[in-house]
């Protein structure tokens, strides 16, 4: 059954009076939990937003931050407390999704630097997408975006494929079809790992550079996030059928 | 901890149901009014009273009547729990039980039970108050807060059914609890493990796997999933499908136009399944209605090639699991066995190759009873949860949604805004606008589950956003927050993003009953009332007192009671008369140890009448009333697996 939530902000503590920054789960005077705070993923670890992240640092802040704030610890607490409880949970838990998976930071931090992106991770960071749900679903596998160097082996692939698809359909087996599919795969799995090495690089140098680098590397990861995407869908529909 | 702040966990199964408490530093599950720790999830109105309200019984005095008043009992209500009509309807195909007439689309579904009729919700709730009597009993004052456990693969609305049942038996459900995760706390709480751990979860009704990562104390669930139409029960009507079909041919018999037969052919193909997890070879013997004799052997090495389709299909959840986490299979360090049907060796083995386990030296965990196991750890999180506690105070639960969250899109698609798996509470925003001018409403809704289409979805609720300022289309932006809490259920809000208002929203659940409903289906609201505990403690054991001792004045006149030594019958009278005198006066502890004492000397009384029952229908004695109540099929899930395994 669904219920409906109120989610106010505050500026003062609700419960000490004194006000605070809005950005923080507990208040800094008198340590109680706070409604959800505004900022950003990486404000909830109270990280600088980067790209290159300590992953083992990040699972460790997400687990104290858990035992304080999830509503486990708030079982017996006031009807607000427990909300903020579940709101700021929520929250953590949603940061932490996105930022301990390399490909959904990235996406993430780039799209709070208004880049615009595919949809390869339907979730909640989908603050650039149209607001007609029946034009943006419709359109969210954009085919316009085939890396040309690619166009031509994607074309023979899904020829293959079709071929592989309908062999099996019919009971029948292919070896020599079966074969060249597995060397494609092997061959667009060795073109992942070459996406994420590059990914790597422009990390460092969003991390470490001046603005004008930022911005160049900018636009070289939301190329490299489309490629990605691409080959990673061919990988998926391979491997489907190989497997089927 | 104070007494009144007592939280106790309970194990809501389909066969069995179990309530359990911290004591100390260690879960121990709490024993019913007859000793035994298991209740059965079998509730009935007594026959006794037809011309009264009729009374409510569970347990193992509701399974008891099973035989004879089949009409007025109901079993396995787990598996009708949060299911639509339509679902409901496909799934009778495999019970006894009838829908009560005057059922709509859309409404919940009652069933009939005699002359009344209960939604799954308020059967449950009976077992649910029995289990809170049970604990108030031991604890000898109120309990009305609890952690209930359900399968991990449970969705939204079943979750919320069983929320449900929980406040109308007058508990407050501090939470959900995913059974094999419960299971997982059990077995951590003695040890101070890292690592990962898998959760083999084969129970009656439904096959769970969880993939659990320990660290600090914290149990986080990595990936879950599961088949809820998966069990014991599958196993049990493939061995009855053979006894039935053999006795067909070989007799010339259709037991299954008889259905008091048909039960009892079903506990001995139970009983064959138990006993083949320790012997070589199993056998029926059951005698027929014409007189004859359907005796057969069946070799563990048949039985398993039986049940070989049944135990692959937990394969493809467990592989699915370990990829949404991840992993391989050589990465899982433990793996812990829990469920009844985990006993069977071929299941043992199953697990055995799916993750490697024997060639790297490892054996599965089955140390804790694995009937019991989740009982035990909804004790350890309702201890979390009280806070009050050094044992737990270092334990965090981290669990996940098992399925995917979307929204119906044009075409039928479904856009997935909350992914499975992802560790709860999780949320999603998303923004939604009008696409006519002066538009001020816009529809919503809302699936759970992986398909592409929102119609082999899972349905959760559609609802109206109202209130929308009238403007030009594609102008008002509304935010909709959509958030799983902590139990693994769906809250909704929304707000109007340009006019600033905060728009009105009439959630209406797919299946389910509304707050209202609930509010009018609580039992017996005097059963929270603190002042009267006491003495309802002593009426309640004088009532209990009064029904045992007319059961057994009663049992004078069965055949079985000639079948007792001499010496059985002299302890019964005994124990009787000891309890007539003890009954009238104050001492509540003095009635209820004579109560108990009286049920024990009884035991083989009841057995034997239970054989006789069992016996008689299946010489057809009762078979003409019940044929005319039931209209049974042959895979009907029975609930007369024995309470206990020896």
């Amino acid at each position: 059954m669904l219920k409906v939530i109120d989610s106010a902000i505050p500026v003062d503590c609700w419960s000490c009076a004194v006000a605070h920054n809005e950005s923080t789960l507990f208040c800094p005077h008198c340590s109680k939990i706070q409604p959800p705070p505004g900022g950003d993923y990486f404000s909830v670890f109270s990280l600088v937003p980067k790209l290159d992240l300590d992953l083992g640092m990040l699972e460790h802040q997400f687990h104290k931050l858990s035992r304080k704030l999830h509503p486990d610890r708030f079982a017996r607490a006031s009807a607000s407390e427990k909300d903020w409880s579940l709101a700021d949970t929520a929250l953590l838990n949603d940061a932490y999704r996105t930022l301990r998976d390399p490909i959904r930071r990235t996406e993430y931090l780039l799209k709070l630097h208004g880049a615009e992106i595919g949809e390869e991770h339907a979730g909640k960071d989908r603050g650039g997408a149209p607001e007609d749900r029946s034009s943006s679903l419709g359109s969210r596998k954009d085919p316009s975006r085939v890396p040309a160097d690619l166009l031509e082996e994607a074309f023979d692939l899904n020829m293959q494929l079709e071929e592989m698809r309908m062999s099996k359909k019919m009971g029948d087996s292919d070896p020599e079809l079966q074969s060249s599919l597995e060397q494609a795969n092997k061959k667009f799995n060795d073109m992942l790992n070459e996406v994420d090495r590059d990914l790597r690089e422009q990390w460092q140098v969003w991390d470490n550079g001046e603005e004008a680098a930022r911005l160049e590397a900018q636009k070289k990861m939301v190329s490299l996030l489309d490629r990605r995407r691409y080959i990673n869908n061919l990988v998926r529909d391979v491997t489907d059928t190989l497997s089927n | 901890m104070a007494a009144e702040g007592r939280v106790v966990g309970i194990d809501l199964g389909t066969t069995n149901s179990l309530v359990a408490f911290m004591e100390g530093d260690k879960p121990v599950v709490i024993p019913g009014v007859d000793g035994s720790n298991l209740v059965p999830s079998v509730v009935a109105l007594d026959p006794m009273a037809k011309d009264a309200r009729p009374t409510v019984t569970v347990g193992n005095s509701a399974r008891r009547t099973l035989v004879e008043t089949p009409e007025r009992v109901i079993y396995s209500v787990k598996r009708l729990m949060g299911r639509g009509l339509e679902e409901v309807q496909s799934e009778l195909k495999f019970f006894p039980f009838r829908l009560a007439d005057d059922v709509e689309a859309g409404e919940v579904p009652r069933i009939q039970l005699g002359e009344m009729r209960f939604t799954p919700p308020e059967i449950s709730a009976y077992i649910l108050r029995q289990l809170k009597r049970n604990a108030e009993r031991f604890f000898g004052s109120p309990v009305t807060q609890a952690v209930i456990t359900v399968p991990a693969y449970f969705n939204d609305a079943q979750r919320q059914a069983t929320k449900d049942a929980g406040r109308m038996a007058g508990l407050e459900v501090l939470r959900l609890v995913n059974e094999p995760t419960a299971a997982a706390l059990a077995y951590g709480l003695d040890r101070n493990k890292e690592g990962l751990i898998a959760v083999y979860d084969l129970g009656g009704g439904t096959f769970d796997i969880s993939i659990l990562k320990l660290r600090d104390g914290i149990f986080e669930v990595q990936s879950t999933n599961g088949d809820t139409h998966l069990g014991g029960d599958d196993i049990d009507n493939l061995l009855l499908a053979i006894a039935l079909d053999e006795i067909h041919s070989e007799h010339g018999i259709d037991l299954r136009q008889h259905p008091g037969a048909v039960q009892a052919l079903r506990k001995s193909a139970i009983d064959a399944k138990i006993s083949l997890s320790a012997e070589q070879s199993a056998h029926f013997d059951i005698e027929l209605p014409n007189g004859d004799r359907y005796q057969r052997e069946i070799p563990r090495e048949v039985f398993e090639q039986l049940i070989e389709p049944v135990l692959n299909r937990t394969a493809g959840p467990c592989k699915q699991a370990l990829t949404d986490a991840g992993i391989t299979p050589e990465q899982i360090d433990e793996v812990v066995l829990v469920g009844g049907s985990t006993r069977i060796p071929a299941v043992r083995k199953l697990v055995d190759d799916l993750f490697h386990l024997a060639a790297r030296g490892k054996k599965p965990h089955i140390e804790l009873n694995p009937d019991e196991v989740v009982a035990l750890g909804a004790a350890v999180q309702a201890d979390i949860l009280a806070g009050a506690s050094a044992t737990t105070e270092e334990m965090l639960l981290l669990d996940v949604t098992p399925l995917s969250l979307g929204i119906e899109a044009l075409g039928g698609t479904v856009a997935k805004i909350i992914q499975r798996n992802s560790t709860i509470p999780a949320s999603a925003t998303e923004h939604f606008t009008t696409g006519v001018d002066g538009q001020t409403n816009v529809a919503i809704h809302v699936v759970q589950g992986e398909r592409e289409l929102a119609a082999d979805c899972r349905s959760l609720a559609r609802f109206d956003l109202k209130g929308i300022p009238p403007m030009t289309a594609g102008l008002p932006r509304i935010e909709v927050k959509f958030l799983i809490d902590a139990d693994g259920i769906l809250q909704v809000s929304a707000r109007e993003q340009r006019s600033g208002q905060q728009s009105q929203i009439e959630v209406k659940p797919t299946y389910g009953l509304t707050d209202e409903q609930v509010e009018s289906m609580i039992l017996d609201s005097f059963d929270n009332a603190e002042a009267d505990f006491a003495k309802r403690l002593l009426i309640e054991a004088r009532t209990e007192a009064d029904s045992i001792l007319s059961k057994v004045h009663q049992a004078r006149t069965n055949p079985a009671w000639g079948q007792l030594r001499g010496e059985e019958i002299s302890a019964i009278d005994a124990a009787r008369n000891h309890l007539a005198g003890v009954k009238s006066g104050d001492d509540l502890n003095a009635i209820r140890e004579a109560t108990i004492a009286l049920d024990k000397s009884t035991h083989r009384l009841a057995e034997l009448m239970m054989d006789a029952a069992v016996t008689s229908a299946i010489r057809g004695k009762t078979m003409g009333e019940a044929g005319e109540q039931l209209n049974e099929e042959v895979t009907a899930p029975h609930p007369m697996a024995p309470a206990e395994f020896k």
